[in-house]
C-alpha cells in the first residue's frame, strides 16, 4: 500500500467510526447524573476535627513496624514464581 | 518564652520526634506524654486513614496492619502540602518504588498511580460532551478533524497487569488467578453518570487515546494506532468514549 | 452571604446519605459541610452540594485555615472566598486552632497558648479572613488535651476578646467545653459562665470517647458516637440562657444510618422547643 492509499483507507475507517459514534450519540441524549455514586473508599474523607481514634492513643508511635511483611491479597497473586508474589518478580 | 512561630515549630517537631513541646502543663505531670500522644496519634492516624481511603487497593494488597505502619513512614517524608487532602498522595507511588519492604511487589507503584488517577478523575473539572453534530462534522472531515478528551481522562501504561490487579481487588470481585507480569494500559475516566471507571485498553486503542490526549488530530491518532496494531479500527474505542461522555470539542482558545 | 442560619437543628452532611436526604426531605434547619472537601474543580461533590444547598440553609465549616498558626495561607483564603461566592452559605465558621506548619498540613486541630501575643496574632488573622471572605465568621472553641505554662488568659476570655476586637461571632461547641474542662479538671459551668453567649451564632454537639488516666478520665473529641448525657444537660442550660440557636449534630467517624443522625437532631429540637415553651409559660 502506498502512503497515500494508506492514509485514504485510515480516513475512511475513521469516518465510519465517527459516523457510528455520532448516530449512537443521538440516541444517548442527556443522561441523568447518578448522584448516589460514591468513590470506592470514600475519596473525600472528612478532613475534619475529631478524626480521632481513642484506641490509637495507646499505640507506640516509635514502634518498629519493619518486622512486618505484607499480609494482604498479594499473596494469592500469580507470578512467574507461582502463587505468592512476595518473591521478587524477575523483570 | 518562645515567639509563636517558634512554639508552632517546637510543637510540630514533637509530633514526629517524640519530644514534648516546651511549656506543656497537665494536671498530673507524669501524664504529659500520654496526653501529648493524643495529638501525635490524631495526626498519624487521621492521615493514615486518609491515605487508605485514597489507596484502598494498596491497603488490600499489603494488609491493613502493614499499610498503617507504612503510612507512618510515608507521611514522615511527604505531608500534605495544603489542607486539600484529596490532592495528597501524588508522591505515594514513588515512595512505594523506593520502599524496600515492598520491593517484592513491583506492581504496587502502578496500582497506586491508577488509584490516584481515580481520585483525580472524581474531582476533575466538568465539561459537556461533544454534541452529535460535532461528531457528524468530524466524520465528514475525518482527514483534518480534532476531538479532545474530558478533563477526567487519564491513561496509565504499565509493565504489569494493573487493571486486572485493581479489578480483582474490588470489594465484590471474585478471586481469580492473575498473571501480574502481563502488561496493560489503563484508561481512567468519570462517565456521564459520575461513575469513575477503569478500563484496560488494547495496544491500538491505547495509542489512539494517547494521541488524542496529546492534542493530535484524529487522523494522526489513527496512524499512531495503526502503527501499534495493524488494521486497528477505532470504532469500538470512539463509541465507548462517546457513551462515557469523554469525547469533547477541543478548546480552540476562541470563545465557543 | 445570606441571612444567618435558622435557630433549629442541623446535621453534618455525609455523601453516603445524599440519596436518603433527597428522598426524605427531612425537616432540618440546615446542613453543614467541611469546606475543604468541596475545593475540587468539578465532579459529583459539587453537584451534591448544589442540590443540597437548593433545599436547605448551608453552613460552611472550615477545618484547614489554621487561624491559630504563624500566618494565614492566602491561597486557601482565595479558595474559601470562591466557595462562598459559589454557594452563598448562611454561615462560615473556623476554629481557634492551628493545623499547618509552613506548607505542611497536619490534619488535626492543634492547640495554642493564650497570651497577649497570640491574642493579637489571632485577631489579625480573623480580621484578614473576614476582609478576604467578605463576611463575618464564627470562631469555634477547641477540644484540648494539654495546657501551656505560658498561657495567661483563660480560653473563654480569650475568645470573648477576639469577638470584641474583630466583630466576629463565636461557635460554641458544647462537647468541646465538656471535653476540655473534664481533661483539665475544670468546671464546665464556670467556663460557660465566662463565655460571651450573646455573640454565639451556632452550637456544635458531638460524641466523645473516653480513656482512663491515673488522675481521672481523658476525653477525646472523636465524633463517632451519640452526644453524651452531660453534654445534653449543658446544652439545655445554654439554650435556657440564649434562646434557640442553630444547633449542629456532628458525627464524622463510624457514621451511622441517617435515621440515627435524625434521632439526635430530634433530641436537639426538643431542647430548643422546650425553651420556647418555658419562655411562653413565663411570659403568660
Amino acid at each position: 500500500m502506498t502512503m497515500m492509499t494508506k492514509t485514504l483507507s485510515l480516513t475512511a475507517t475513521l469516518a465510519t467510526a465517527l459516523t457510528l459514534a455520532a448516530a449512537a450519540a443521538h440516541a444517548e441524549g442527556e443522561m441523568e447524573k447518578c448522584y448516589g455514586v460514591a468513590m470506592a473508599g470514600q475519596n473525600d474523607c472528612a478532613a475534619g476535627p475529631g478524626t480521632t481514634c481513642a484506641g490509637t492513643a495507646k499505640m507506640d508511635y516509635q514502634g518498629n513496624a519493619w518486622k512486618l511483611v505484607p499480609a494482604g491479597t498479594c499473596t494469592t497473586m500469580q507470578t512467574p514464581h507461582g502463587m505468592g508474589s512476595l518473591e521478587p518478580i524477575k523483570m | 518564652m518562645l515567639a509563636h512561630p517558634d512554639f508552632i515549630t517546637a510543637f510540630r517537631q514533637g509530633l514526629f520526634n517524640g519530644t514534648l513541646p516546651p511549656g506543656l502543663t497537665v494536671p498530673a505531670p507524669d501524664e504529659a506524654e500520654r496526653r501529648f500522644a493524643v495529638y501525635r496519634n490524631n495526626v498519624a492516624h487521621s492521615l493514615g486513614r486518609a491515605l487508605a481511603a485514597r489507596f484502598p487497593v494498596i491497603e488490600r494488597l499489603v494488609g491493613p496492619e502493614f499499610f498503617a505502619a507504612m503510612a507512618r513512614v510515608y507521611l514522615g517524608g511527604d505531608l500534605p502540602a495544603s489542607p486539600l487532602l484529596f490532592q495528597w498522595g501524588d508522591g505515594f507511588a514513588g515512595f512505594l518504588q523506593g520502599f524496600p519492604p515492598v520491593a517484592g511487589l513491583p506492581y504496587l507503584p502502578d496500582v497506586a498511580r491508577l488509584e490516584f488517577a481515580r481520585g483525580r478523575a472524581w474531582h476533575a473539572a466538568d465539561h459537556p460532551p461533544a454534541p452529535p453534530e460535532a461528531l457528524a462534522a468530524a466524520a465528514a472531515q475525518a482527514d483534518t478533524a480534532r476531538l479532545a478528551l474530558h478533563p477526567s481522562v487519564a491513561l496509565l501504561a504499565s509493565d504489569f497487569a494493573v487493571v486486572s490487579i485493581w479489578q480483582a481487588n474490588q470489594p465484590d470481585a471474585l478471586p481469580a488467578p492473575i498473571d501480574a507480569t502481563q502488561t496493560e494500559t489503563a484508561l481512567i475516566l468519570r462517565d456521564r453518570r459520575d461513575a469513575v471507571r477503569v478500563l484496560a485498553l488494547p495496544p491500538g486503542d491505547a495509542a489512539f487515546a494517547r494521541a488524542l490526549q496529546s492534542g493530535a488530530p484524529l487522523l494522526i491518532a489513527a496512524e499512531s494506532a495503526a502503527h501499534a496494531a495493524p488494521r486497528h479500527d477505532p470504532a469500538r474505542l470512539l463509541l465507548c468514549l462517546m457513551q462515557a461522555g469523554a469525547l469533547i470539542t477541543p478548546d480552540t482558545g476562541e470563545p465557543r | 452571604m445570606r441571612p444567618s442560619l435558622p435557630p433549629a437543628p442541623g446535621l453534618g452532611f455525609k455523601p453516603e446519605h445524599f440519596e436518603t436526604i433527597r428522598d426524605l426531605r427531612p425537616d432540618l434547619g440546615f446542613f453543614e459541610v467541611h469546606a475543604e472537601n468541596y475545593m475540587g474543580a468539578g465532579g459529583p461533590a459539587h453537584r451534591q452540594l448544589a442540590a443540597l444547598r437548593a433545599d436547605y440553609a448551608l453552613s460552611l465549616h472550615g477545618v484547614g485555615l489554621s487561624i491559630g498558626g504563624a500566618r494565614l495561607d492566602r491561597d486557601h483564603l482565595a479558595r474559601l472566598r470562591a466557595l462562598i461566592d459559589r454557594y452563598h452559605p448562611e454561615s462560615f465558621s473556623e476554629h481557634l486552632a492551628w493545623s499547618s506548619h509552613g506548607t505542611d498540613y497536619l490534619n488535626d486541630l492543634l492547640p495554642l497558648p493564650y497570651t497577649p501575643e497570640t491574642l493579637t496574632l489571632v485577631c489579625d488573622h480573623v480580621d484578614e479572613a473576614q476582609e478576604a471572605l467578605g463576611c463575618r465568621l464564627l470562631l469555634e472553641n477547641p477540644s484540648t488535651y494539654v495546657l501551656f505554662a505560658q498561657s495567661t488568659i483563660p480560653e473563654p476570655e480569650f475568645l470573648a476578646e477576639i469577638a470584641r476586637r474583630t466583630g466576629c461571632g463565636l461557635l460554641l461547641d458544647v462537647n468541646n467545653v465538656f471535653v476540655s474542662c473534664t481533661n483539665h479538671r475544670m468546671d464546665p459551668r464556670a467556663y460557660l459562665a465566662a463565655f460571651p453567649l450573646a455573640v454565639v451564632g451556632e452550637i456544635h454537639l458531638g460524641g466523645h470517647a473516653e480513656e482512663a488516666l491515673p488522675s481521672g478520665p481523658l476525653l477525646i473529641d472523636a465524633h463517632g458516637s451519640p452526644v453524651a448525657d452531660p453534654v445534653w444537660a449543658l446544652f439545655a442550660e445554654v439554650i435556657a440562657r440564649t434562646g434557640p440557636l442553630p444547633s449542629l449534630i456532628e458525627w464524622d467517624n463510624d457514621v451511622p444510618p441517617f435515621r440515627d443522625l435524625l434521632a439526635e437532631a430530634r433530641r436537639a429540637a426538643a431542647v430548643l422547643r422546650q425553651d420556647r415553651e418555658v419562655r411562653l409559660a413565663c411570659a403568660s
